[in-house]
């Protein structure tokens, strides 16, 4: 009613961009993930409850939400750290430091994995450390941590750091001349002004290390109940030719992953209403 | 120290030197024991037993055939997302149509998916057991377990890069210049050949250069799909997880190395792209 359904353009080539967009789209994305909810929707809701209502299956989900939280919380704070770092001060290999900043999203999983594993195993460099205090860091969920810390590590950095380069010194000086001391103007003037992009970057974070599963399963250990995560749980069901099963854990995690998403969203609009900053 | 003024002020808008150089060395050993340890384990373990072992295990067939293969995927999979990220940056920021912001969130959606469920719905669509996989084994092209479903898995978790780098700068650059160019008479695919590709070419290496390194990375998606099969269906991530978990610690990090190396020349180039053509790339890369 009204409004046209697409407004007309003397730029030609709408036919094949929407052509090869369209056909891509739905041969690569929409056809595999409706064949997911396909397959949940006759299975049916009881058959998928049952599958997923077991005690194994709980503290795989619980384990995998709650240090995803866990790591994306830490790389938040340690985000906005190491991102105030780089932006505002000057060290020898700062450039270095940056460009190394990217290599969980450069570095495959696996490798990143077997590296980590072989530093936090018990008889690795670090792990050695661990175990003459008296505590294990690989095959403990302090493990999968942080490889999950590991590959979230970007996120938030790449997030802050352009806000930061874009504050205005005068903002900073403004507050300094009022006489609030260097501690009040980063509390009630500086943190502010990134909370939605750090917001921002804790969501994707989280939202990868929900799912990562390729640096997680060999520092893990996979010990039912303790330290085994929830995509590990959708290979051994398909290893057991349970596809009911896998679908029920997979459509689990994908209503659980929009859901946060979703919250953090309108924690996200909330704050920047509240603070008035885009 | 009354009598005389300090030597040196400090700025209002700067902390403390003591915490600059507190915070800065936190951060720092931070990232040594999870940045870097790592990647020094890496060619520490591949090259432990000397140079020849870590060279020899690579000349291994079954480590040539994963090199191969993940080459081959990339080669496929890498140029068709790049033709999906073209076009699909064409359509949106040319044109003004309903449901664009719905489309944009469909070319994002792999991104918020476990690489896991990625290849389960590719095992659940293409498997044996379901309709147009029967049909496809049946006529001798399986998905599942070969070559076209970790070319699949590959493309699906890398989708969005092109279109997503693409899409900032080409809204940035508006129509106006490939307006002009069709007023004065040129086609439609000139127009896209001389204007519109010379605006974009940084940011499209850009995008590729992710869309790639991922692809030969990729880990998770191509596990559920590949099946495992040695000397043909192991990519390079899945050689070195069989490797480790055979002990075979330097084979395996010795091919983890060849990644990791891989992993140094996008970051460099990335690096190189964002100092060197800093003002031919999306906003939020530039530092």
């Amino acid at each position: 009613m009204g409004k046209p359904l697409i407004h007309r353009s003397p730029i030609p080539g709408l036919g094949i961009s929407a052509g090869i967009t369209l056909t891509l789209l739905s041969l690569v994305v929409l056809l595999p993930i409706g064949a997911l909810l396909a397959k949940g929707a006759a299975a049916g809701p009881e058959r998928l409850w049952g599958e997923v209502n077991s005690a194994r299956i709980w503290a795989s989900l619980w384990l995998s939400f709650r240090l995803s939280f866990l790591a994306a919380a830490f790389n938040l704070v340690f985000g906005v750290a190491l991102a105030w770092v780089l932006a505002r001060y000057r060290f020898p290999g700062r450039r270095l430091i940056d460009a190394a900043v990217d290599l969980p999203f450069a570095l495959p999983t696996a490798v990143a994995g077997i590296a980590l594993t072989a530093l936090y195993a018990p008889n690795g460099v670090f792990g050695a450390v661990a175990r003459e205090l008296g505590f294990k860091i690989a095959y403990t969920p302090l493990g999968i941590l942080i490889a999950l810390v590991f590959v979230g590590l970007p996120f938030v950095v790449r997030t802050v750091q352009p806000v930061i380069d874009e504050i205005e010194r005068e903002v900073e000086e403004a507050s300094a001349t009022l006489g609030a001391s260097r501690a009040h103007t980063i509390r009630h003037v500086i943190l502010p002004m990134l909370a939605p992009a750090a917001l921002t970057g804790f969501a994707l974070a989280l939202a990868r290390a929900v799912g990562e599963y390729g640096s997680v399963i060999f520092i893990a250990g996979n010990l039912p109940m303790k330290t085994e995560i929830a995509p590990l749980l959708i290979v051994i069901k398909l290893e057991e030719f349970n596809y009911d099963g896998a679908t029920a854990i997979g459509i689990a995690m994908l209503v659980i992953s929009f859901l946060m998403l979703f919250v953090i969203n309108a924690i996200q609009v909330w704050s920047r209403r509240r603070i008035g900053y885009v | 120290m009354s009598d005389t003024a300090p030597a040196t002020f400090r700025v209002a808008t700067e902390e403390s030197p003591l915490f600059q150089v507190i915070l800065t060395v936190i951060v720092l050993a931070l990232l040594v024991l999870l940045l870097f340890a790592p990647l020094v384990a890496v060619f520490y373990e591949a090259l432990g037993k000397g140079w020849v072992t870590a060279v020899t295990s690579l000349a291994d067939p079954e480590a040539l055939s994963a090199i191969r293969l993940t080459l081959t995927v990339a080669a496929i999979a890498v140029p068709l997302n790049t033709i999906f990220g073209i076009a699909a940056a064409w359509l949106i920021t040319k044109y003004d149509f309903r449901g664009k912001a719905l489309l944009i969130t469909l070319i994002d959606l792999p991104f918020s998916v476990s690489p896991v469920v990625v290849g389960l719905c590719i095992v659940l669509t293409f498997g044996a057991n379901s309709w147009i996989g029967a049909l496809l084994v049946q006529a001798g092209h399986p998905v599942v377990f070969a070559l076209p479903g970790i070319v699949l898995a590959s493309m699906i978790v890398t989708f969005p890069f092109v279109a997503r780098e693409l899409i900032p700068v080409m809204v940035e650059q508006g129509r106006a210049e490939e307006e002009a160019a069709l007023t004065l008479g040129a086609s439609g695919w000139r127009t896209f050949r001389t204007v519109t590709l010379p605006n974009i070419r940084w940011a499209l290496l850009y995008g590729v250069l992710l869309c790639n390194a991922r692809a030969m990375g990729e880990f998770g998606a191509v596990s559920v799909v590949s099946g495992k099969i040695r000397g043909q269906t192991a990519t390079m991530p899945i050689t070195i997880e069989m490797l480790y978990n055979e002990y075979l610690s330097v084979a395996a990090f010795a091919l983890a190395a060849v990644l990791a190396c891989l992993a140094f020349v996008t970051l460099a180039l990335k690096t190189f792209l964002e100092i060197r053509h800093a003002d031919a790339l999306a906003a939020a890369r530039r530092h």
